[in-house]
C-alpha cells in the first residue's frame, strides 16, 4: 500500500514544485516506485521543472473524467524508471478536481507505487485542501520569511482540521518542516530567521534545510531536478532530506556559515 | 564574524529577532482563534439579543472569549453597558 505525501505551504513561490520534483526523484533514486501528481489545475508547472513538458498528452482531470486511462496519462521519467509524473490540466477550472475523483485515482495508483507525492497549489482554497485531503504525511515548505511562516502555520491548522485523518479521527497527518532558500550568512548577520526560530514558531520536526543556491534556478532552467546534480549544495541537501524521510540519521548541513580564512573573515565575505 | 558583518549587524539592529517576535504574537493569536469552538459567534449573537430586551447595546459591545487553562476552559463575557442615568440624589 502506497504512502501519500502532500507537499504544501499556503504561500506561493516558496518552492513546493521544486521540492516535489526533487523529493520524488530522490525517492526514485533510492529504488522506490514513486509517482508525483501536479494538483495545480490551470497552472501546470511540475512537468516543466521535471523536463517532461513535451510528453504531456493526457492529464489528471482527463483521468478523473474517464477521458483517458491512468496508463495513458502517466509519464515515465527518462532518467529513472521508478519515477512517474501525472501532470495537471492546463485548461480546466479549479473545481475540476473532486475529493471523490481524486480518491479513486489515488486508490488505483496505490497498488503500483510505494510513494504518491501530491504537489499542492498555493492558497488554502479548494485545490490546496483537495491536495492534502488523503495525505499520510506532509512536507510543509517554508521560507525563512514572515509571510511564509505565518501561511505555513495556517496550512498546519488546515491539515489538523480538514484532512481525511482529521475528519475520520485517525492518527494525525505526520508533518515535516522543509526550510528552503536558506542563507546561513544572512542568518549570522541577523537579517534572516534562523532554522531554530522557524522550528520554534511552527513546532514541527525539521526534515531538511535547502540552501539558497544558484544551482536550483539552473536546474529548473534545464528541466533537470537539482537532486541529480552530484556536485551542488542543494542537491546534497535534497538527498539528505530523502534519507531522513526514509528514517536514516543524517546531520543537517548547510545551516552554518562555512569557515573561512583569516582574510576572508576580516573582510566578512 | 567579520568586521564588516559586525558593523552591518549592529546597523540593521537584528531585524530577524523583530520578525520572530512579531510572528510569535500573530501565530499564537491565530491559533487561539482557530481552536475556538464554532458556537462562539452564535452564542455572542444570542447573548446580544437577550441583553437587548433590557438594555440598548450593539453587537460589538459584547465580547465572548474562551480560554483554555490546563484541562478546563474559562468562558469570559465582557459586556459594555451604555451610560447609565445618574442615580437620584438622596
Amino acid at each position: 500500500m502506497a504512502e501519500i505525501i502532500v507537499v504544501t505551504s499556503g504561500k506561493g513561490g516558496v518552492g513546493k514544485t521544486t521540492t516535489s520534483a526533487n523529493f520524488a526523484m530522490g525517492l526514485a533514486q533510492r529504488g522506490h516506485r514513486t509517482v508525483v501528481i501536479d494538483f495545480d489545475v490551470g497552472l501546470r508547472n511540475l512537468d516543466l521543472v521535471l523536463g517532461c513538458e513535451r510528453r504531456v498528452v493526457y492529464d489528471f482531470v482527463n483521468v478523473i473524467h474517464g477521458e483517458a486511462t491512468l496508463k495513458q496519462a502517466l509519464i515515465r521519467d527518462k532518467r529513472n524508471d521508478h519515477l512517474h509524473v501525472l501532470p495537471a490540466s492546463q485548461t480546466r477550472d479549479k473545481e475540476a478536481l473532486t475529493v471523490e475523483g481524486v480518491g479513486q485515482v489515488l486508490e488505483a495508483l496505490a497498488s503500483d507505487f510505494d510513494y504518491i507525492i501530491c504537489d499542492s497549489p498555493a492558497g488554502i482554497e479548494h485545490g490546496a485542501v483537495t491536495a492534502l485531503y488523503y495525505a499520510d504525511r506532509a512536507l510543509v515548505v517554508t521560507n525563512p520569511e514572515v509571510s511564509s511562516v505565518r501561511d505555513s502555520d495556517r496550512i498546519l491548522g488546515i491539515l489538523a482540521a480538514k484532512s481525511r485523518r482529521a475528519i475520520e479521527g485517525g492518527e494525525p497527518v505526520r508533518e515535516h518542516l522543509v526550510l528552503t532558500r536558506y542563507s546561513p550568512q544572512r542568518v549570522q548577520r541577523g537579517e534572516m530567521l534562523s532554522v531554530g526560530d522557524v522550528g520554534e514558531i511552527l513546532g514541527i520536526p525539521l526534515l531538511g534545510v535547502i540552501p539558497e543556491s544558484p544551482a536550483v534556478l539552473q536546474a529548473s532552467n534545464e528541466g533537470v531536478p537539482v537532486v541529480l546534480d552530484e556536485g551542488s549544495d542543494a542537491g546534497h541537501a535534497y538527498r539528505d532530506l530523502v534519507g531522513r524521510f526514509l528514517g536514516e540519521e543524517r546531520a543537517h548541513r548547510f545551516i552554518e556559515v562555512e569557515r573561512k580564512g583569516l582574510l576572508g573573515r576580516l573582510l566578512g565575505r | 564574524m567579520g568586521i564588516l558583518d559586525f558593523l552591518r549587524a549592529s546597523r540593521s539592529q537584528n531585524s530577524a529577532s523583530a520578525a520572530k517576535e512579531r510572528l510569535q504574537i500573530v501565530v499564537t493569536h491565530e491559533r487561539i482563534r482557530r481552536n475556538a469552538p464554532d458556537y462562539l459567534p452564535m452564542l455572542q449573537r444570542e447573548l446580544v439579543e437577550v441583553i437587548r430586551k433590557y438594555v440598548d447595546i450593539d453587537q460589538d459591545q459584547v465580547s465572548v472569549n474562551l480560554e483554555r487553562e490546563g484541562d478546563y476552559g474559562v468562558l469570559e463575557l465582557n459586556i459594555v453597558l451604555p451610560d447609565l442615568p445618574d442615580r437620584p440624589q438622596a
